[in-house]
């Protein structure tokens, strides 16, 4: 009895530990992360959001992608092609690509969803960006040509965000989209609790290959001091930063590793030229040479970033010490002040966003002592993010602190403002023949040595127009346990490579 | 009875009126669930994407349609849908308000357990050394704020031991109570400490003024002993205004303590009502607010009836 009763605990015990190490090997292929903001919805044509983007990149596909260097590669799309006259873009679908629900992903797929992300009811974001597209054919389905009113350079930059996915038609036609998430991506969202967390499992079927973990589970934790403490104790692998002053903090920690990368958005002071007395070019030049950018960031920002001119994309860039008044010269600028008539100086409003970047504030009170001493008296009024957004919007204000978003092309990251028809022009409240014919230019423009050309010019001008002075761009930050192995951050500040991260034991 | 059925009679009109001023004023903030979906991408819609996403959100009638809308979906137990959850509004605030329930009765816990001793033991020790102890450390609490003695704790815990209660997924009570209590711990410290230093303060000054009362004087000189006056006599009408502190005290923190339950990631009602007026859910934000109301008249009417508990003398609704 006795035996027997041994026997029974014995092999019960033995039960139990290779449970536990089951349990403890599933654990740790499930990558635990945390970012301090939520995505706010599931729908990739609609969601703008930095965190929605991130989330909804792990589990829907686009045509194409841009790695580390913001060249394209391969997504659904194996191979692209432009048509001589630059009005036809033709795309070979993988033929192993399937949507998380066994489907194959289909040409009948991406004219769908292209077609969605047209329909003006369907109040995509991105439409702008894909208005020359005239008809999409599909001869086979595994064959999408898209026809193009007008040669559109930009557009397949355009294609590789994740605001223009390919979604199953047959959930646009279920009306299912942004409730129900099945995409063609690495991951699978096994739940979703709005601000509070995500459950990610792996897609076996995708057509990348196998995934480095099994899953992913992000949490929302709202405090990023609170994300690093979690991090200390290693209940978090791997974590997204916003905030400078956190990050700075993770490379003391043994432990941790801290991921930067130079991004694409860059910080703007936006002065608005339709309010007196910014009509006046010598007024925005004189701001602009008054402005020393690198005490900006060194000041507000701790130094974590790099001086900008309005091309932030490295391989376009020029030398920001070329440009227009990027050594601060208080002396013409106090010059420019009298010639336009404003030797005493004027008095302005400034707006920016609390907390939106958390460096706003910061960056608005040194510009307000640097303007200062040529006569400038700013106001600085903080708001809340929504708010502030319908004042920008709006184009209601004299000045505004933004942190404005790039793209991997300059006429998708700037056509909005710069051009006559741009969406935003009313924002910009500022445009020339020059800068819009550059821009048309650049659009048309295939060869790349041509380009770069165009937009050194473009640059070169914007800069010295000052409709708006460019400060900084600053850097993208991940944290994580230095047992996390695989992670490749990239200026769009996208964690598709999550898809391939392992966690070493 | 008569008195009950009175105050009872008052909720439909009280919530009535924060139904409305909840309405008008979340409208009235610049910004709507567009902008706050799409950020600066709205300036890239078209009029007529903007209308379409308008109807989506259930914001392109005019005020007064949303409005008799709403209420009308309310007669019918209907508070409307969350589009940030995509559920009803109802399901998501109770799922929500278990969490805040059990923090608020953990912190009163916490307060009333540390703050009416110490409260006590300065006012037996008035202007005595120790009285002045507690009244410093009473001030010190009074004056934290709830994010520096949250994010204290955090730090120490976690840089200082390693350790620290599981962040991100919150475990209920009825599912891990062991986990549930190690993360709501903490919290619960944070909020209490501050709600401690004030129940100290207000029942030492209470239980001052009783002492000095005459039928203190009386029980004493009749012979009682000391624990007996302090505890027999005293301590009850000493409560009165311990009563009415914690009652109001607890009626905000079942509105949610935001901060709180910000740092220590606490899916409660206070971040879940800050996050609906960011994203400006207006449902959820409508819906949640009447709720909160709701609660905070409940407990004030609690308080009302506690009063007569206490007192024998108070009689309620009569002049």
């Amino acid at each position: 009895m006795i035996g027997h009763l041994t026997r029974t605990l014995l092999s019960g015990i033995t039960l139990a530990a290779m449970l536990g190490i089951a349990t403890v090997s599933t654990q740790a292929a499930t990558l635990h992360m945390a970012w301090s903001q939520d995505a706010t919805g599931l729908d990739p044509h609609k969601q703008t959001a930095f965190s929605s983007l991130r989330l909804l990149e792990l589990i829907y596909e686009p045509l194409v992608r841009v790695d580390a260097s913001l060249q394209i590669i391969p997504a659904i799309a194996t191979s692209w092609e432009f048509s001589k006259d630059g009005k036809a873009l033709t795309s070979k679908l993988d033929p192993k690509a399937k949507f998380q629900d066994g489907t194959a992903v289909t040409s009948a797929d991406v004219k769908a969803s292209f077609e969605r992300i047209l329909d003006e009811k369907t109040g995509a974001a991105a439409r702008a960006n894909f208005l020359s597209i005239a008809s999409i054919d599909t001869p086979d389905p595994a064959t999408v040509v898209f026809h193009l009113s007008q040669p559109d350079a930009p557009i397949l930059t355009a294609m590789s965000d994740v605001n223009a996915a390919i979604v199953p038609a047959s959930e646009i036609k279920a009306g299912s989209i942004g409730t129900k998430a099945v995409g063609s991506g690495p991951f699978k969202l096994d739940k979703w609790d709005p601000n509070a967390k995500e459950v990610l499992s792996a897609n076996k079927d995708w057509a990348g290959g196998a995934t480095g973990v099994d899953g992913i589970e992000i949490s929302v934790l709202p405090d990023e001091a609170a994300i690093l403490a979690a991090m200390r104790t290693k209940q978090i692998d791997f974590a997204l930063l916003n905030d400078p002053l956190v990050a700075t903090l993770v490379p003391k920690e043994a432990s941790l590793q801290l991921n930067r990368v130079p991004v694409l958005s860059y910080h703007v002071l936006q002065l608005n030229p339709s309010r007196k007395p910014m009509t006046e070019l010598k007024v925005r030049q004189a701001i602009s040479c008054a402005i020393d950018r690198q005490e900006v960031l060194d000041t507000a920002s701790l130094g974590e970033g790099k001086v900008t001119g309005p091309l932030t994309i490295p391989a376009l860039a020029t030398d920001p010490s070329q440009l227009f008044c990027y050594k601060r010269d208080v002396e013409k600028a106090k010059k420019l002040m009298t010639e336009a008539g404003y030797a005493d100086g004027f008095s302005a409003t400034v707006i920016g966003a609390t907390g939106e970047p958390p460096t706003a504030a910061a960056e608005a009170q040194v510009i307000q002592s640097q303007l200062a001493e040529i006569g400038v008296k700013l106001d600085i009024k903080m708001m809340e993010l929504n708010v502030y957004v319908d004042a920008w919007l709006k184009g209601d204000f004299d000045m505004a602190i933004a942190l404005n978003g790039g793209r991997a092309d300059p006429y998708t990251m700037y056509n909005r403002y710069w051009t006559k028809a741009g969406n935003l022009q009313k924002v910009a409240n500022y445009i020339d023949d020059t800068l819009d014919s550059q821009m048309q230019q650049g659009r048309a423009e295939t060869d790349p040595a041509k380009r770069k050309v165009i937009f050194a010019e473009f640059e070169k001008h914007l800069a010295e127009m000052s409709p708006w002075i460019w400060l900084y761009t600053s850097y993208s930050y991940t944290a994580q346990q230095k047992n996390i192995v695989g992670f490749v951050p990239t200026p769009t500040g996208t964690l598709f490579s999550l898809s391939k991260v392992t966690i070493q034991q | 009875m008569n008195y009950l059925m009175r105050r009872l009679a008052t909720f439909p009109l009280v919530l009535l009126g924060v139904s409305i001023l909840v309405f008008v004023a979340i409208r009235m903030v610049p910004g709507d669930s567009i902008t706050a979906m799409l950020g600066t991408e709205a300036g890239l819609l078209t009029p007529a994407q903007r209308d379409s996403l308008a109807a989506y959100f259930g914001i392109d009638q005019p005020w007064f349609v949303q409005y008799w809308r709403w209420i009308g979906g309310i007669l019918h137990g209907n508070l409307g849908i969350s589009v940030t959850y995509g559920r009803p509004v109802l399901d998501v605030i109770l799922e929500r308000f278990p969490l805040t329930l059990e923090l608020a009765v953990l912190s009163m816990i916490i307060a009333l357990a540390v703050g009416m001793p110490a409260g006590i033991f300065a006012a037996t020790h008035n202007e005595k050394l120790s009285d002045l102890g507690v009244r410093i450390v009473a001030m010190i609490g009074q004056s934290t704020p709830s994010f520096v003695l949250g994010l204290l704790i955090i730090y120490t815990l976690s840089a200082g031991f390693g350790v620290l209660p599981a962040m991100g997924e919150f475990a209920p009570l009825w599912q891990d109570p062991l986990r549930n209590l190690s993360q709501l711990i903490l919290p619960a410290i944070t909020l209490g400490f501050a709600f401690a230093a004030s129940v100290t303060r207000i029942s030492r000054s209470a239980m001052l003024d009783v002492l000095s009362d005459d039928y203190v004087r009386t029980a004493r000189s009749k012979g009682a002993s000391a624990r007996s006056v302090i505890w027999r006599h005293a301590l009850p009408n000493a409560l009165i205004p311990v009563v009415t502190l914690s009652g109001i005290e607890f009626g905000y923190l079942l509105g949610g303590a935001v901060i709180v339950e910000q740092i220590y990631a606490l899916p409660g009602l206070g971040r879940m009502v800050l996050d609906a007026i960011l994203q400006r859910d207006y449902a959820l934000v409508q819906g949640s607010v009447l709720f909160i109301a709701f609660n905070f008249m409940i407990v004030n009417l609690l308080v009302d009836l506690a009063y007569v508990a206490l007192d024998p003398r108070i009689r309620l609704g009569e002049s």
